[in-house]
């Protein structure tokens, strides 16, 4: 099936487009409230919050520039050490324009 | 304030979808309208690549659907914290649901506070940053010719580090973790795109299941109701 992307095709897909996301960001919570909650689900909830996060960075890491290497690196120490994100973040992003700057 | 450093990303990330819409035969307005009810950005990048004189509906369900499916495992994570608030109240709230506020919402929720109003509040200026950057990229798009070089691409890959990083670990959160990240790259190398996340989530997630966090004055934490 495809739409044209006349004037009102467009209008329809961005419709698909919002239906579709607007499905993923209701699902969760719609489907948990039909889960009954032991302590096992929980600890997988949990877990999986935090996966989700290095989930998205690992292959960042793997697949980006030295850019995005250094940037990342620096964040996660200036994190360790500090423990406070704000400076993290400006860090790892000076650190990515200073290595694509200079290399 | 924790947005602040998102936002500005989010601005010049929602200018580059608008430069790359324009360009590839989107109306201004529709790509402002895109922007405003879909608001998920990468998806929306992704959908650009299939645009044509005619766009083919299925691919384009799936592939946003695939790159989406991330909102899912949010969502799932955040229902302790929804359970108790009225289906109006949390359907709203989830309407603005992204990865920066996400995060920080559920980084309060590990260290034991219930931060819904981050989920809103943060939500909703993370959607006028990217209707904000939308419009700017389509009617301005040549100004900000190469956010790379400033390292603006990192800003969202930084906030998550550090959101990971500033939670609690442990032993177990490490294996979870060491095993999320093989999985990831392992679904990112082999399986289709974007599958990724959920694939890494999923798999840290099974570390969760297994592997009980052991309460102080409990045996062990099985089944049984109390």
């Amino acid at each position: 099936m495809t739409i044209e992307t006349t004037t009102t095709g467009v209008l329809v897909l961005i419709l698909i487009m919002t239906l579709v996301t607007l499905a993923t960001r209701f699902g969760g919570v719609l489907i948990m409230s039909f889960v009954r909650i032991s302590p096992r689900i929980e600890s997988f909830i949990n877990t999986m919050a935090s996966s989700v996060l290095i989930a998205i960075i690992v292959p960042m890491a793997f697949g980006g520039d030295a850019g995005a290497l250094a940037a990342l690196s620096v964040t996660a120490v200036t994190m360790l050490v500090l423990q406070k994100p704000l400076p993290a973040i400006a860090a790892g992003v000076f650190a990515a324009a200073a290595v694509r700057y200079l290399f | 304030m924790r947005m602040l450093p998102i936002s500005l990303f989010v601005v010049a990330f929602g200018a580059a979808f608008g430069l790359a819409a324009v360009q590839k035969g989107l109306a201004p307005l529709d790509t402002i309208l895109m922007s405003t009810l879909v608001f998920a950005g990468a998806s929306q990048f992704a959908t650009l690549d299939m645009w044509g004189a005619e766009v083919s509906v299925i691919p384009v369900m799936v592939v946003v659907f695939a790159i989406n499916s991330r909102h899912l495992l949010m969502g799932a994570s955040l229902y302790p914290m929804l359970k108790d608030v009225a289906p109006a109240k949390r359907y709203s709230l989830l309407l603005v649901l992204t990865d920066a506020n996400w995060a920080i919402a559920a980084q309060d929720y590990q260290r034991g506070n219930r931060n819904l109003e981050v989920i809103l509040g943060g939500g909703l200026v993370l959607w006028l940053a990217w209707i904000l950057g939308t419009w700017l990229g389509v009617y301005f798009g040549g100004l900000l010719q190469n956010p790379k070089n400033l390292g603006l691409d990192m800003v969202l890959g930084c906030f998550l580090l550090s959101m990971a990083l500033g939670g609690k670990k442990s032993p177990r959160i490490l294996v979870a973790w060491a095993l999320a990240a093989l999985a990831s790259l392992a679904a990112w190398k082999w399986l289709p795109a974007n599958t990724h996340v959920v694939a890494g989530a999923l798999a840290g997630g099974v570390v969760g299941f297994f592997w009980l966090e052991k309460k102080p004055g409990k045996e062990t934490a099985g089944e049984t109701p109390t």
